[in-house]
């Protein structure tokens, strides 16, 4: 029950409404429970409200150190397909 | 999808479980199996979907917690809600609740005999739900952890502030932490760490763990994405290596180590810590939030005169020691035969989340 989703910020409105996109699909959400939201930044959806932003910065250095995990890996263990999934995936 | 395939790369998983490999292979020397706890339903269903238990060593063992909202919510309150249906209230839940066994009854069931329940994704719903029908009663059914309360809250306020009068609230909102504390207490349970919730987290933050950390046991806070669980598994394994035990927050893309500001002063503004009655758990003190007293006109326990029932669990079901990590699902006798998703038993077999439910979506009753 605790799943949430991230999503895209489309518009933030003065009332704490919102759009936010996810996967090509808009959705209307309620963005009062955070601060400070802005379009283009990233939001976690849980029952219809954004409950925290998502920090990309975070996420781009998490995503750094697996990757750094799995070119060591690659290294170490010989192995060489590298699948084709890219550490990150614009959505435009 | 943003930020989420990144989290899937298969050759960083391939990594991971090198390394868990390597960590559990040295801790076995000295020990046992190591008990860890995903607290979270989330996770529990994270981890079935993506076979990360067959990815483990077998000294690494994952046990799945009360962490399901709708798994611990006492037969009680499924009585008292029926209650209110039966004297004419329409009922507004999210889905996992209305097939929850009750004492004898269900929401389903009752719907079938002609009670007004609408399901709904947001509790936003509830308020839309009220001013289509003013002259009947709604009550939306609070369930939830951390994570969900405050959506619900911030409906109470709209409620409260906008004037809905036709709707109220019955709470029965649970938290984490306690319940981690009465876990940690039961000698039988006996966990060496945890892996703490996602977005539970994001509300209360990271620094909620630090009470179980400074008793000795390690806390990861960890994403929902495999990657992430594995990571969360392999730090830790770590902190057991080095004989150590602190709170790390694997998931500080969303989690703050106070958690979110807002969210939690609306929530100290309507709601109050009080005892709480987790199914399979008992009575824990101050786990749960109640509506505070001054907003007696939105609790629905005070508009009805019902204050929640006691009600009884089905005997035969083993949910209690499921969600205590007692034994594993496919332990219990009903488990698969009598029990199933479509016939469910008890309320660990009813929600997605719910561990029996996640194991016998993907395991099939293997033991
Ligand atoms: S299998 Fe069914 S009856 Fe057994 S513990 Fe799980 S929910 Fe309860």
């Amino acid at each position: 029950m605790c799943l949430a989703v991230p999503m895209r910020v489309i518009e933030a409105k003065a009332d704490g409404r919102g759009r936010v996109e996810l996967d090509g699909a808009l959705y209307d959400v309620d963005l009062s429970l955070i601060e400070d939201v802005h379009p283009g930044e990233h939001v976690i959806v849980h029952a219809g409200f954004a409950i925290e932003k998502l920090d990309e910065a975070e996420a781009d250095a998490r995503l750094a150190l697996f990757d750094e995990l799995a070119r060591t890996y690659e290294r170490e263990s010989g192995q060489r397909v590298r699948l084709a999934a890219p550490a990150r995936e614009e959505t435009s | 999808m943003i930020y989420l395939n990144g989290f899937r790369d298969p050759l960083a998983a391939a990594a991971l479980r090198a390394r868990i490999a390597d960590s559990a292979s040295r801790l076995s020397a000295e020990r046992g199996p190591v008990r860890l706890m995903e607290v979270c339903g989330s996770h529990t269903m994270a981890i079935a979907r993506s076979g990360i238990k067959a990815m483990l060593p077998s000294n690494v063992e994952l046990i799945s917690g009360p962490g399901c909202p709708v798994c611990v919510t006492a037969p009680g309150y499924v009585d008292t809600a029926v209650e209110m249906a039966r004297r004419g209230a329409a009922i507004v839940t999210f889905g996992d609740m209305v097939r929850v066994p009750g004492t004898s009854t269900t929401l389903a069931k009752e719907r079938a005999r002609g009670a007004t329940v609408h399901v709904c994704y947001s509790p936003a719903e509830a308020i839309a739900h009220a001013q289509n029908e003013p002259d009947r009663e709604h009550v939306f059914l609070a369930i939830g952890f951390e994570t969900t309360a405050p959506a619900v809250t911030a409906v109470m306020h709209q409620a409260a502030t906008h004037g809905i009068p036709n709707l109220s609230f019955l709470t029965a909102f649970k938290l984490v932490p306690p319940a981690l504390q009465a876990l940690m207490n039961d000698p039988d349970v006996a966990l060496d760490a945890f892996l703490c919730p996602a977005h539970v987290s994001a509300i209360i933050g990271a620094d909620a763990y630090r009470p179980f950390a400074a008793q000795g046991t390690p806390c990861v806070v960890a994403g929902f994405e495999p990657l992430d669980i594995l990571d969360g598994v392999e730090a830790i394994l770590r902190q057991m290596l080095d004989g150590r035990s602190f709170v790390e927050n694997r998931y500080s893309r969303v989690v703050k180590d106070g958690g979110n500001a807002r969210a939690q002063e609306l929530m100290a503004r309507y709601l109050r810590p009080i005892d709480a009655s987790w199914r399979g758990l008992g009575t824990i003190p101050e786990s749960g939030l109640g509506l505070r007293p001054e907003f007696s006109t939105i609790d629905a326990e005070v508009r009805f005169g019902l204050p929640q029932r006691e009600g009884k669990p089905n005997p035969k079901c083993l949910c209690g020691d499921v969600l205590k990590g007692k034994i594993r699902p496919a332990q219990c006798p009903l488990f698969g035969t009598v029990c199933t998703p479509i016939q469910p038993m008890g309320p660990c077999m009813v929600s997605s989340e719910g561990s029996c439910a996640a194991e016998y979506r993907y395991a099939k009753g293997a033991a």
